[in-house]
């Protein structure tokens, strides 16, 4: 669970009530929290006097914002133009398919979350993804199911 | 680390290359910016390319591995991290240069080969197989039987002004910066240049922003310049978001003082105080050497308050965009910093007359940006005899897909595209033929075969229906199919479209529509599905035009150029999707068609069983066969047959 405490350390950079801070505080939340919650999304708008409705508009019209925790394995599979010429669609439907979620979600249990991103910067040898730290590079479907099966064994 | 810096060299540098700069150096201080510039070394160099690219390569193991080799075998050698030379697909770069000897630099750099690379190095023995080239040099004994770096095909027609750093410097050093001519240019204008001879300059260079529209940069200046207001602010767009471009994450991540120097130099020619940097949220390198770069900078009194005793200020704020592909457009941009949702408004009022806060705004891209110094060192009269008419000075592209080199390529405006792809990017992976090249991003286009020989510039490429954009490239085989590539940005424009105005909000969706009902299988022959087919792409034209007229800023203006130029260049593959739902590259999965491969066929009925039309019949123990006519192309079969007896066409 977040504790108040944490959200209002982050607050508490923020000197000035300045609409132009809304993001960088909605980042820094990110950042700690790993995604936004909803208590934190009411507390910012408190602490900037901005409506939660105008905030939760903002946070879903960016990419970067998710709603949801990151699982134990956050997944972030490159979905950049050269990626997709090295034909990376069948592996993101394969990965839905594989843990039964889409973009941005993560599984029931709390294990793996999935989240495409654009470009991650290592053209040369994709299709890239990787596994919180973890990159892996050239993939394919046979490396992919390697890949979810070795995590899943780690969590057994 | 970016709390504090150590310097070794910061009052002589401070004193000699600062404070008088405009002075000329003494022999012995000459000698000792040889030293910091590694021109004159004492002991072994070994420089590690450290950018984004490379740590996916696993260049941070690599690093551990290097100290421990040193350590163990105790030898006395400097380590120093440094960008990218632009060659990606070749990280982890290293180089190694020994003293009076050429610098030497290897490609594929592993933990398994680190150890026989520095072995053979220091023993004056080459790992041939590793080794990518030395660099030239006079003074020093080259290498026997081992290629210049300008020798290769990659750097042979390049022309490096903005890229000249990177790979040889370390980022996050300013003293290295400094060493180099760093902050030269920004010296000399705020000591002898008022801000109206700076925008002159710009004018007078015909540069034109490298962001896409190619609108001449000068001109923008000027009207911010003349614009009357006790506030004026600089952005330099960073946000790169296209999903096939990586040049300004590059360049950033590799030479970050030198993006500082042209935004303060831009800053001070539009009078402005404040600047800010807006990166793309996910480039945490490069936003950490940015601010490094500007801690630095600050720390030599280059930036803050009253530089130099000229009475003039400035502050650079990094901030990080929160990613959406539309704030490359200026206002959108604008109206993110500003804490809203990032949507374009109408111009005019134009941004350089009211931008953020209401206050007159300059936003430049990057290579923009890192343009100005060049220019200002180096002269309009020069500056103006590179390029073409129009188009002047040098564009950086990010070249990635089917090709052998992946990389930043810096040519000379009006270079054919042939040269680009063949030459530098060292044509198509695996000998494929090529097919397509796809130029710009979602807002570009795709170009052909007999395109090849179009010189690259601002206005040569918009006659074949595409624009530079953000200039990245990505190269299409024959194994590729041009209208999964269109769909995929189709479907990117319409995720990304703001929806403020309806045109674009409506339009990509309902082209990116379209795309797919080309690609689907129908679930039945009867009917005139074949005509509502060919129909929807007549409707493609049409609102690709309306699109283009009617859209309010430049996201949707330009989204309907992937669709007209494929439909141009490329109508023979549309027409072959529709009317033979055939896919000749194999890509689109729905217009796949199986067949059961009689000998390999055990009759285990499995397919039988999973296929959802029930298009397979067959009895147990026999071989099976597709009705094609039920068949609607799931791949079900494909996917679930334990005997590879499913063939897909």
């Amino acid at each position: 669970m977040i504790k108040m405490t944490e959200i209002e350390t982050i607050l508490e950079k923020y000197q000035f009530v300045q609409r132009d801070n809304l993001i960088p505080i909605l980042q820094d939340m990110q950042d700690a929290f790993g995604f936004l919650s909803e208590e934190a999304i009411v507390k910012v708008g408190k602490y900037l006097d901005i409506p939660t409705s105008q905030i939760y508009g903002l946070a879903t019209f960016y990419n970067q914002f998710r709603f949801e925790p990151q699982g134990k394995y956050h997944i972030r599979i490159c979905n950049g133009a050269s990626c997709h010429v090295h034909s990376n669609a069948i592996l993101i439907k394969e990965l839905q398919k594989q843990l039964g979620i889409k973009d941005k979600e993560i599984t029931k249990d709390g294990t793996f979350s999935l989240q495409e991103t654009t470009c991650m910067g290592a053209c040369g040898s994709g299709p890239v993804l990787s596994v919180n730290d973890k990159y892996y590079t050239q993939v394919n479907l046979n490396r992919l199911t390697e890949i979810i099966k070795y995590y899943k064994n780690l969590e057994e | 680390m970016s709390e504090s810096f150590y310097y070794k060299y910061k009052d002589f540098l401070k004193d000699k290359l600062i404070d008088k700069s405009h002075v000329a150096l003494q022999k012995a201080d000459a000698d000792l910016i040889a030293v910091i510039k590694r021109e004159k070394i004492q002991k072994p160099v070994i420089t590690v390319g450290v950018t984004t690219p490379a740590i996916i390569a696993g260049v941070n193991d690599l690093l551990n591995d290097i100290d421990e080799y040193l350590s163990e075998r105790n030898v006395d050698a400097d380590v120093i991290k440094v960008g990218s030379l632009g060659l990606i697909n070749l990280e982890p770069i290293v180089s190694v240069q020994l003293p009076g000897k050429t610098k030497l630099f290897f490609k594929n750099v592993t933990s398994e080969n680190i150890i026989s690379i520095l072995d053979g190095t220091f023993n004056n023995y080459i790992q041939e197989e590793n080794v990518l080239a030395q660099q030239r040099n006079d003074i020093f004994e080259t290498w026997e039987y081992t290629p210049f770096l300008d020798e290769l095909a990659f750097f042979q027609n390049q022309q490096r002004l903005v890229l000249n750093n990177c790979g040889f410097i370390n980022p996050d050093s300013i003293e290295e910066y400094l060493a180099n001519d760093g902050y030269k240019s920004f010296l000399n204008i705020l000591r002898q240049n008022t801000p109206e001879e700076v925008c002159n300059t710009v004018v007078e260079s015909n540069l034109r922003g490298r962001g896409g529209d190619g609108y001449p940069t000068g001109k923008k200046w000027m009207v911010a310049l003349n614009t009357p207001s006790e506030q004026k602010y600089l952005i330099c767009n960073a946000g790169e978001s296209d999903p096939g471009a990586f040049m300004e994450r590059l360049l950033i991540e590799s030479d970050p003082h030198k993006v500082i120097e042209g935004i303060a130099i831009a800053a001070y020619a539009i009078t402005a105080q404040k600047a800010y940097i807006y990166i793309e949220s996910d480039y945490h390198l490069a936003a950490e050497r940015l601010k490094n770069a500007i801690k630095q900078a600050k720390d030599f009194g280059i930036l803050g308050h009253d530089i130099l005793q000229s009475g003039y200020s400035l502050d650079i704020v990094v901030r990080k965009g929160a990613g959406a592909y539309v704030c490359g457009e200026e206002t959108a941009l604008i109206s993110s910093l500003e804490g809203r949702r990032g949507k374009p408004r109408s111009k005019p009022p134009y941004p350089a007359t009211k931008g953020l806060f209401g206050h007159p705004t300059v936003v430049n891209n990057v290579e923009t940006l890192v343009n100005i110094p060049v220019i200002l060192e180096k002269g309009i009269a020069w500056f103006n005899s590179v390029g073409t008419e129009e188009s002047k000075g040098t564009k950086v592209f990010s070249i990635s897909g089917k090709v052998e080199n992946t990389g930043l390529v810096e040519v000379e405006m009006g270079t054919k595209l042939r040269d680009i792809i063949f030459r530098a990017a060292g044509g198509i992976k695996n000998g494929k033929r090529f097919k397509a090249v796809h130029v710009g991003g979602p807002s570009g286009g795709c170009l052909a075969e007999e395109h090849l020989d179009t010189t690259i510039d601002y206005d040569s490429i918009l006659l074949t229906g595409t624009s530079l954009g953000s200039a990245g490239m990505v190269v299409l085989d024959e194994d590729n199919c041009i209208i999964d590539n269109v769909k995929y940005y189709m479907n990117f424009l319409q995720k990304e479209s703001c929806g403020i105005c309806i045109p674009c909000r409506e339009g990509t969706r309902r082209m990116h529509e379209i795309l797919e009902n080309i690609t689907r299988k129908p679930k039945d022959e009867q009917g005139h599905t074949t005509l509502q087919r060919f129909k929807g792409v007549m409707q493609l034209e049409n609102l690709a035009e309306v699109l283009k007229d009617t859209s309010m800023c430049g996201l949707g203006r330009k989204a309907a150029n992937p669709v007209l130029s494929t439909l141009k260049w490329f109508r023979e593959e549309y027409e072959e999707h529709i009317f033979e739902r055939n896919c000749e590259a194999g890509v689109c999965q729905e217009l796949r068609t199986f067949e059961i491969d009689v000998d390999a066929c055990t009759g285990c009925t499995l397919c039988a069983k999973k296929c959802p039309s029930g298009a397979i019949i067959g009895t147990v123990k026999h071989a099976h066969f597709i009705v094609q006519d039920k068949c609607i192309g799931c791949g079900i079969c494909f996917d679930t047959c334990k005997f590879s007896a499913v063939i897909s066409k």
